[in-house]
């Protein structure tokens, strides 16, 4: 197992240098520096001098990716892509281009994003496996029938939708919560009510509707029907045997995205005055702050990549069939 | 869960129960402030921060307009003095001015907010000054270090902050337009910056602090009096200096506070000026989370503005002066809570958890009535809840720009084809119908623009004399825009009958460059495409983002193309440098994207800049304003009108559109308001209820259908 583990992070490295290589050009091919500093100094009374120094003091003065007036190495070192890379993969994130740590932000971001990530996360998968459950014990009656057209009916709406109607209900038609804003400790619960609600109820109708598939086929397999042949209830069937070996499927959706939680929810968090993690990377691009979009995107990659490892791990602790070798 | 997240009587309340009743101003801001450093910070959005906690030498006056100055830390508005270059003093109509000395006496007395740069132990040793990266590792915020202290407010200090503005790292954005003024800021500058390389080349891997190079050298024009007293030279004559003396550019930064901020270890926790300001103005800064919440809390070192006791007529019959004389400021708090999207923004204003608001263009037709005159009134739904609606016409401009260097638009060529340019651009200002797109686009809050002069500014004439007689013509008693029939004379006579060259029968295309707009902007594109086709021209537009849009007005790779000005400072040259030919943005990199060049004008604006107001000015400025409509380089657009909505019990609020530094003067009724967020917030809990039984009800087949499979036989 450790081998397969080293033997990722290896080839994770390698994944990291392209991504980072791709956001740099795909960056630059949009932005020069000339148009980070201006941005950054502002419209007004701008002189040529004053972006002159200001591409040198951010290390924005150098060649993009090859420097064809230095010597040996350097002629890749001393450039931007160099500079601006190497300590990323130290995790050191540096200065945004505007002046501010960018570790400390992150870590100031990342726990809002968390508080309403998770319990959106875990209430929502909970939620939708129950109804899903629930359709495929019913499974040919009025009641499925019925339980999926709720669910196509749920997933056809704008996510967005959900959240100014769920804003408009319970806020501001039935004033039971703040329609935003956020606070830290246990005063942030009256602020991730609504939020979590909202998530977890526009997440249901897409996520039911695949549970259900998964129970349906796991429901049609030959062990099942075996189950039942021995006289096992409905109810034993379902939870000792279905669900269980549903695990699998349900594992490689739910594991992946854990990591990402972390980066939160651009549209929710924006429009519950989260402080999280979500709207960062956006606006960074707005703002053309290259020190912020690598660094997140990098931090993405890296849970991506981390997703998908615990994703692996996860196989061989519910199904013995599956080994590292 | 709702039941638990409700508490006290309003459960909606975004706010601690521990603020109820306070005397707390309640705001909002929509993007995080990128600068809180006053010799970086050039935005509206930063000021609405920094300008309650710095204070510059001179202010606005609150509630006077046109835009008054007057002292703030000084003790009288300055009055520079003019020397020769030989050294002698000139009289105020002397023109061959080599240098104005601007000298500034500060009132002693003012103290600085509470700061630990200051603390001090009792011999007299400064606590905080000295640190190691350890001794800042437990530390998150100012009010983590134990103890703070305060210091006397002295010359030396506005001395430091003009240093600062020539610093290379600080990247102050007025340094280039302020070296061609400060005597000595230039060399200085370029003084500062070869010592922090040699610094920086004689220790690799470390930043030499900003403070001991500062501290080390002084500039030339700028030089410490006295304790209370120091001294400005301004090369040549330029009056308008005075008002950048209102900027919190001018503001005074102690040099403890670079020092304490210098210090190993702080830079990692973003403990500098651009995060903590230092200030001794009527608040300080206690809360900085740009992604959530900004808190302002009143400086108890503080020592009290009188509020004033005149003002414009109608202000004391609108309550304006009812505190006259009073102590201020009047509130302990003011919290900043950021609001990404519009509709949590204005609910919750609705709610009353914000106390004043702007009105975006979803809600514009629920909060006001425009009548058929275009006066704007309350909706009767605001007017039932005390709302106030307060407007006022921004000190800005939007404008449509020829590019003069474009050989079909410009002003190039010969005498003839300057002539038949000139014609269609006069053609095309008469086409665009601004009245209509003020009101289809802006909701009515804008007035259409007559030139480059907004009301308000020192040069904009009132009533008839303010039409511009290019577009507009009076017919009937009244002023009406020309009709299109008349611009497709001028087209005609510009070469272009029917819209077709008349020497190769080619359709006039123009070519308009943008960079989209959002999500109105197709419609705001196709009514400019429609404007064009009534005068039989062709538009089209070339679109592109806002760096390459830039990129084109500096190179001239333009025709036409959208812009807008903000003033600095309430003085017709702020507007009219935006025309003024050696100030052109493809051959000199200057303000003038239009590249507009007219001898007569330039010559006129030479000598109007330099001028006090006065008749002489304005006949001037009305010459001037003569030669731009004929010439017609911008499409006079519109000057915005802002509409503001405050809550009933918010009192002495008066838009101020050069000054953010208002909020000391703002009074509060929080049992006035604790009372309304009773009344509009009251739970409403049946639909809970209704919820959960029907979830219960829900389950009812479920389980019928369950124990029907349960006991059916196989």
């Amino acid at each position: 197992m450790y081998a397969y583990i080293v033997r990722r992070v290896v080839y994770a490295v390698f994944i990291l240098i392209g991504v980072n290589l791709i956001t740099f050009a795909l960056f630059f091919k949009v932005n020069t520096p000339d148009d980070i500093a201006r941005l950054q100094l502002g419209v007004k009374y701008v002189t040529p001098e004053a972006i002159a120094q200001w591409k040198a003091d951010r290390g924005y003065d150098k060649p993009l990716l090859y420097n064809a007036r230095a010597e040996g190495r350097h002629k890749f070192t001393d450039t931007i892509y160099f500079e601006k890379s190497v300590e990323m993969f130290r995790f050191n994130f540096g200065r945004s281009d505007d002046g501010r740590d960018i570790a400390n932000e992150i870590s100031m971001r990342m726990w809002p994003s968390l508080a309403l990530a998770v319990p959106v996360f875990l209430v929502g998968m909970l939620l939708q496996i129950t109804f899903a459950l629930m359709m495929a014990f019913f499974r040919a009656t009025y009641l499925d029938f019925w339980g999926v057209v709720l669910c196509v009916v749920m997933m056809s709406i704008s996510g967005l939708f959900y959240i100014i109607g769920g804003q408009y209900l319970i806020s501001k038609l039935w004033n039971l919560v703040p329609i935003s804003g956020y606070a830290t400790g246990f005063d942030a619960f009256k602020f991730l009510v609504l939020p979590v609600v909202v998530g977890v109820i526009g997440g249901v109708g897409s996520g039911a509707r695949w549970y259900r598939t998964i129970f349906l086929e796991e429901v049609g397999k030959d062990y099942v029907r075996t189950a039942r042949a021995k006289g096992l209830s409905e109810i034993v069937v379902f939870f000792r045997h279905v669900l269980r070996n549903a695990m699998i499927p349900i594992l490689t959706g739910a594991v992946v995205v854990i990591p990402l939680l972390f980066m939160g929810s651009l549209v929710s968090e924006s429009f519950f005055g989260i402080p999280g993690l979500g709207s960062y990377t956006i606006e960074a691009i707005q703002a053309q702050d290259f020190a912020v979009v690598r660094s997140m995107v990098f931090i993405g990659s890296v849970l991506y990549i981390l997703g998908l490892l615990l994703t692996d791990i996860s196989y061989t602790l519910v199904d013995p069939r599956v080994r590292f070798e | 869960m709702l039941l638990l997240a409700g508490c006290g009587r309003v459960w909606n309340d975004p706010y601690p129960a521990s603020e109820s009743g306070k005397n707390i101003l309640y705001s909002s801001f929509s993007e995080r402030p990128k600068h809180l450093d006053p010799a970086q910070s050039y935005t509206s959005d930063e000021y609405d921060f920094i300008s309650q906690v710095y204070e510059p030498p001179l202010q606005y006056h609150y509630l006077k307009r046109p835009y008054t100055l007057i002292p703030a830390t000084a003790v009288a508005i300055p009055k520079p003095r003019f020397f020769s270059g030989a050294g002698s003093e000139l009289p105020a109509d002397a023109k061959d001015v080599a240098y104005s000395v601007y000298e500034i006496h500060i009132k002693p007395g003012i103290f600085y907010q509470p700061h630990p740069a200051f603390a001090k132990d009792s011999a007299g040793r400064s606590l905080y000054l000295d640190l190691k990266p350890e001794d800042v590792g437990d530390k998150h915020t100012l009010a983590d270090f134990a103890e703070s202290g305060s210091r006397e407010l002295v010359a030396s200090d506005y001395v430091y902050q003009i240093k600062r503005l020539a610093h290379p790292r600080i990247h102050s954005p007025i340094l280039g337009h302020m070296s061609n003024y400060i005597v000595g800021l230039k060399e200085y500058a370029a003084l500062i910056e070869k010592e922090d390389k040699a610094l920086q080349a004689a220790q690799p891997g470390t930043t030499p602090q900003v403070w001991t190079s500062l501290s080390r050298h002084e500039i030339a024009g700028v030089e410490v009096v006295d304790r209370y007293t120091y001294r400005i030279n301004v090369r040549g004559k330029y009056p308008q200096f005075i008002y950048w003396l209102a900027m919190p550019f001018f503001a005074p930064v102690p040099p403890e506070a670079d020092r304490f901020y210098a210090q190993p270890g702080m830079a990692e926790k973003n403990f500098n000026l651009d995060w903590f300001p230092v200030g001794t103005g009527p608040y300080m800064l206690t809360e900085n989370n740009p992604n959530a919440r900004m808190e302002l809390t009143r400086n108890p070192n503080f020592r009290g503005e009188p509020y004033p006791s005149a003002g414009e007529p109608g202000d004391a019959a609108a309550g304006l002066l009812a505190d006259a004389g009073k102590r201020a400021p009047f509130i302990d708090r003011i919290v900043f809570t950021r609001e990404k999207e519009s509709i949590p923004y204005w609910n919750k204003f609705m709610q009353g958890y914000y106390d004043q608001s702007g009105i975006s263009n979803d809600n514009f037709d629920s909060a006001v009535r425009v009548g058929i005159e275009g006066d704007a009134a309350l909706s009767p739904e605001m007017a039932s809840r005390g709302i106030q609606l307060k407007t006022s016409v921004a000190t800005s401009v939007y404008y449509l720009s020829f590019n003069w260097l474009d050989p079909v638009v410009g002003g190039q060529g010969d005498a003839t084809q300057q002539e038949r340019a000139r014609k269609l651009r006069q053609a095309i200002s008469i086409a665009i119908d601004n009245e209509e797109f003020i009101s289809i686009f802006a909701n009515g809050r804008g007035v259409p623009g007559q030139g480059p002069i907004p009301p308000g500014i020192f040069g904009y004439r009132e009533g008839s004399e303010s039409y511009n007689p290019v577009v507009y013509e009076k017919t009937a008693g009244a002023w009406h825009r020309r009709s299109i029939a008349q611009a497709k004379k001028l087209i005609a006579e510009a070469g272009y009958p029917n819209g077709r060259d008349a020497r190769t029968g080619a359709p006039l295309v123009l070519y308009l460059d943008t960079t989209g707009g959002g999500p109105g902007g197709k419609a705001r594109l196709d009514w400019y495409r429609k404007q064009f086709q009534k005068i039989d021209v062709q538009l089209e537009f070339r679109t592109s983002d806002w760096n390459r849009f830039q990129e084109k007005i500096r190179k001239g790779n333009t025709q036409m193309f959208f812009l807008g000005w903000n003033a600095d400072y309430p003085d017709p040259e702020n507007f009219m440098f935006l025309l003024d030919g050696p100030q052109g943005a493809v051959k000199h990199g200057g303000e003038n994207k239009a590249n507009y060049s007219n001898p007569e004008y330039d010559r006129l604006f030479a000598q109007m800049k330099n001028m006090e107001n006065g008749p002489a000015r304005q006949l001037i400025i009305d010459r001037m304003v003569a030669v731009l409509r004929q010439d017609a380089p911008w499409v006079w657009g519109y000057y915005p009108k802002d509409y503001s909505l405050y809550h009933a019990w918010l009192y002495n609020v008066k838009p101020n559109q050069m000054a953010r530094n208002g909020l000391k003067f703002y009074r509060l009724d929080p049992a006035l308001r604790e009372a309304k967020r009773a009344e509009w917030n009251r739970p409403v809990v049946w639909p809970l209820l209704l919820i959960v039984a029907l979830l219960i009800l829900g389950t009812l087949p479920a389980l019928r259908s369950w124990r029907a499979r349960e006991l059916a036989r196989a």
